[in-house]
This record gives C-alpha cells, structure tokens and sequence, in this order.
C-alpha cells in the first residue's frame, strides 16, 4: 500500500493537471515512490496504475523508458557518474577507476553489504562542473576529484 | 498551502564558483551581480515583475507585444533558431478551450547547461516572462519541464513559484484584472529525447516520450490536444527585457539576424567552465578569453560550438568565427543552443567520437528504425575502430549509414545524431586513417 506520505505529495502532483488528466502524474509518482522504496518492483507500479486509475502497462512504458527509475534494487546509496564527453574530456575515467577499486564493483553492480550502487549516466546537463556525480538521483557533487570523492563516500554512512 | 508542496527550500543558490562577470553583459541572468539572486525581493529591486503589472494593468495589446518581440530579433535559444514573435504569431487568437504554454528547462545535450543557471539563480525573470507570453497568448495554464537530473534546482525553482503566487504574480485575477494564469513546474526522469518539444509534450501527458509527427504542430495540437506554444528557459527569460527597453534596444545588442545577449555554455579544456552570458557577434578568441583560455598552457584542437547535433570546427575554422547564428554558419558549423566544447591538443577525436555515437544509441527512442538500428550500428563500427579491428571502408561506411539517418526520421535527432559522425570523420579524417591502419590512437598513442 502506498504511505500516506507518498499519497499526500502525488495528490499535491495532481493539483497540475486536469482533474481528468491523473496519468500526467505518474512521472512524479514514480519518482516519489520510487524516493521512499528505494527502487520500483513490479507492485510498486501496480500500486501507482491503481492510484492513478490507468493501466498497469501505462505505468510499465514510463518506468522501462526513463532512465532514472531503478527497476532493480540499488542498495542505499546511488551514485550516479557522468561519463559524458565533457566529463570524459575533464577524466571522468579516473573518477569510475577509482570509485570501482573503492567499492569493488562494476556498473550496474551493488556492493555486498548493499549500500552502495555505481551506474553510468547520460548527461546531466551540468557540464561546466564536469566531472560530476548525483547521489539518489537527488544531491549533485561537482569538479570531483579523487579526495572529493574519498570524502563524499566517508559521508554516506 | 497545498499538502506535499515544497515550502522549506529556499531560493539562495550560491553564485557560480569558477566564471568571472567581467565582460559579460548579464540580461537573463541579470540578479547575478546580487548578493542573494534567486529570491523574489532581490528581482523585484531590479524592476522585476513591472513589466507584466503594466501590460496586465494597461490592457497592452497582444499584437503589441508581439511586434515588440519580432523587432527584437530574438531567435528561439534551444538550438533551432526559429524567430520567438513569428512562433508566438501561430497561436490561434480565438479559442474557447484551454491554451497551454510550454517552457523547455530539459538540457541533456553534453555539453547544454544553460537554462540551469536560469532556474537556479535567476527564476523569477523565467517566471515573468512566462507570464508575459501567456497574457500575450490567452494561456490559462503553463509548465516548465525540468530536466531530472537537476534535482536540487528543480527545488529551487518549484519555491519561486510559490513565491510569486503568494505575492500576486500567478494565479488567479492578476492585478485585479480578468486575467488569470497558473504556472506549475514537471520533470523529466533521465530521456534526452525529452529535449525535442513533441516528446516533451508527451512526457508531460505522462508517457513514454516519443516524438509526434508535425503537422500539427504544438500551436494546434500540443499539451493535452490543446493549442500550446513552447519556448526555451533563455528564450521567455529575455522577455522582460525586451519589454522594458523595447524590441529594437534587444535587437541593437546583437548583430544583424541575432538578436541581444547570448548565454553561453563553456566546457571542456578551458580553464575556467561555465556560462558566459554576452552579446551575440562576441568574436571567438574572446569568449575563449573570458573563460580562461586553453587549460594547462595547451593549444586549441576543436570546438563543437552548439552542442554534438551542431558540426565540431577544427581550430582553424573557428578563430576567426564569430559567436552569432550567421558568424558559426558562414564558418561552417551552427550556433545551436550555444553550447560549447572546447578540446585541446592531447584530444583523441576517434575515442571522442565512440563517447558521443554511445550517446545517441542509447538515447534514440527507438520509434524510427534509421535512427533506432543506425545509431547502433554507427557506434558498434567505431568501437571495432577503436578496438583496433577496423577496415578502412568502415569510414565510407559511417557516412553511409549517418546518411541515411539524417532526414529521415520524425525528429530532428535523427540529423542530430549523424552529425557528430559526418563531420569528425570529414574533419579529422586522417585520425580516422590512423587509427586504422595502426590499430591505436595518433594523439595517445594508446
């Protein structure tokens, strides 16, 4: 069952849109559930079609198109890194070396004990702070370094 | 207030930590010079909001205002170029439904990170000019489609919207008048295709986004079914401006054909990255030069000046170019959205190129099958270069196949996506050769 917490912010979404128009939110209602699960199973999506009154499939076409819903858990922390050409162009390579040997593992990979997930992202449109990583899809970090990194992973507990 | 609404953020963005505002003539980011820019009171002491009090209060006519934006020669600034007055002219002036209006805040072109900085330091203008253009156009409810990575920005624009409505600049009777006009900010969730407006209308629709065919375009048939009219952040940014000081003052910025200040997203290997706000026909050395120049005392290789769907220039080409739709034209390339990356002499344009072609493959849609199975094929056969397997008729090959991308497809990322491809190769081509017959890199070694 969705919380009443989700409830509350995807009815706040709805005030946007036609009152007839509810399948407008479900960008934001993913994102939303998603934000306080973690990542979108199967019966999250359910949960929001039957919210949204649209079908199951609507739901399904959005979370397999967008990039940004997890479809599969990710452990508690995301970390998102640029690999984009302006970010290759400033050593993004150095910054996934280093936060692959640090956490053991590849894109797409969890570590063990499940906090921390790498993945490889597409422009993020913040070029001029290249090289750039996000954090759950929520807090950006810029001009990474291999110490700014160190220090930002010591902060995710 | 509305349950679930964010009302804890506030809107005190730091400033830029790297560029310098010498030199720049700030129009859309004209709060940058303040000390807190993003927050209401700070745009209401430079003027902000006046403009849209007296058109609504005045009863200023929309044909008007519009002969105001076309004398300004202001040209749409997501890339196409297309004249903003003769867009706002499509409109339907008579229309008993509802008419939307559409802003595009979803940068994910490498490269584009322009309308960012608007959100994020200056969007009350954004919000303004907004106004402005739904007065002008009988809108009675807008969106900014906010691209998803961007998330803390986002925030940051969401409250200024909250800001202005409790201050009376949206909502309901504005001023007291019959005109209402609702403003609400969405958000993309990680699909370049989002950029391309018939795909963002979809999105907002709550799909997949795929692009529409056109006809009928988004004045007819766009949010809803309903006629809307969409421009880019920078775009309905410059509105108050034009305005306040007249079309032609705007037109009088620039050079013939382009309009006023031009927002400009440096990356790269420059010393100093960021955006550049200045006169359109600024000539290249100088904005180099307010960027700090080349990085590390190295020298110039390439630029693509307006993003990877607009042609890279080698740096002969582009020295003596200047910084306009027409100057990048007659230099052989395109202003596109302004977004300009700069690569130095240790810059391998093979391995650049793999970057971007993965880019476009994993991008495309996936709706046109030249565009779908062609940017696979393009970045398989580059990676086959780059792993050192590569034939030489690999190169007419490439161009093959971007050929038959280009044109050929709903949207204009088909083009966009054979660009890059079409004009490395016709660039650089001995690097191509090379890379070839070496089986590694001309510039690496590697």
């Amino acid at each position: 069952m969705l919380s009443k917490e989700s409830i509350e912010k995807i009815d706040y979404e709805l005030t946007k849109y036609p009152a007839d128009k509810r399948q407008a939110a479900v960008m934001s209602a993913l994102r939303i559930v998603q934000t306080e699960r973690g990542w979108l199973s199967k019966e999250s999506m359910t949960e929001v079609a039957e919210y949204l009154r649209i079908p199951e499939i609507a739901v399904m076409e959005v979370a397999t198109f967008y990039n940004m819903y997890d479809l599969e858990p990710v452990g508690k922390y995301k970390i998102s890194i640029c690999t984009n050409i302006s970010c290759m162009l400033r050593d993004s390579d150095a910054i996934v070396t280093h936060l692959q040997n640090k956490l053991g593992v590849g894109f797409n990979e969890v570590t063990p004990d499940g906090k921390f997930c790498l993945k490889e992202g597409e422009c993020m449109g913040a070029c001029g702070g290249a090289p750039l990583l996000i954090v759950n899809n929520h807090t950006m970090h810029e001009f990474l370094t291999v110490d700014k990194v160190d220090a930002i992973l010591e902060e995710l507990k | 207030m509305v349950t679930g609404a964010k009302t804890s953020v506030n809107t005190t963005a730091k400033k830029p930590v790297m560029t310098d505002l010498k030199g720049q003539t700030l129009l859309t980011l004209r709060s940058l010079n303040e000390e807190n820019p993003a927050s209401l009171e700070t745009y209401i002491k430079l003027g902000g909001y006046a403009q849209l009090k007296r058109i609504v209060t005045e009863k200023v006519k929309a044909t008007d205002i519009i002969t105001q934006i076309k004398t300004s020669n202001l040209r749409g600034r997501g890339g196409a170029g297309f004249p903003t007055g003769l867009k706002w002219s499509f409109m339907p002036r008579y229309y008993d439904g509802t008419k939307y209006l559409v802003c595009n805040t979803d940068e994910g072109e490498p490269g584009t990170f322009k309308d960012r900085d608007i959100i994020r330091y200056n969007p009350h203008q954004l919000i303004e000019g907004m106004a402005i253009a739904a007065y002008t156009l009988g809108a009675r409810v807008g969106y900014n489609y906010i691209h998803g990575e961007i998330w803390q920005d986002y925030d940051i624009f969401e409250a200024a919207l909250h800001e202005a409505k409790a201050a009376g600049y949206l909502g309901e009777n504005l001023f007291g008048s019959n005109f209402s006009f609702d403003l609400y900010a969405v958000h993309g969730y990680g699909a370049y295709i989002c950029g391309e407006e018939t795909a963002l209308i979809e999105s907002i629709e709550g799909k997949k986004g795929q692009p529409r065919f056109k006809p009928p375009f988004p004045a007819s048939y766009g949010v809803f079914g309903k006629p809307t009219n969409v421009n880019n952040t920078e775009s309905y940014t410059s509105i108050p401006w034009i305005l306040q000081h007249g079309g032609q003052a705007f037109a009088d910025l620039g050079v013939p054909n382009s309009g006023g200040t031009k927002l400009f997203s440096i990356s790269g290997h420059v010393e100093k990255p960021g955006n550049y706000e200045v006169k359109m026909g600024m000539p290249f050395a100088d904005l180099l030069a307010l960027a700090g120049g080349i990085w590390k005392g190295r020298q110039l290789k390439a630029v693509i000046p307006g993003g990877p769907s607009t042609a890279v220039m080698t740096a002969e080409m582009v020295q003596n170019a200047t910084m306009d739709y027409d100057g990048l034209s007659k230099a052989g390339s395109s202003l596109g959205a302004g977004s300009m990356i700069v690569m130095d002499d240790t810059t391998c344009m093979v391995k650049t190129l793999k970057r971007l072609s993965y880019f476009f493959y994993e991008e495309s849609c996936g709706q046109c099958t030249p565009c779908r199975e062609g940017t696979g094929w393009v970045y398989r056969v580059i990676s086959r270069i780059v792993d050192g397997k590569g034939k030489m008729e690999d190169l007419d090959l490439l161009t093959d196949v971007s050929n038959n991308i280009s044109g050929r497809t709903i949207c204009a990322l088909g083009d966009a996506a054979a660009t890059p491809v079409l004009s490395f190769i016709k660039h650089f081509r001995p690097e191509f050769e090379y890379y070839i017959t070496h089986g590694k890199s001309m510039v690496d070694g590697r």
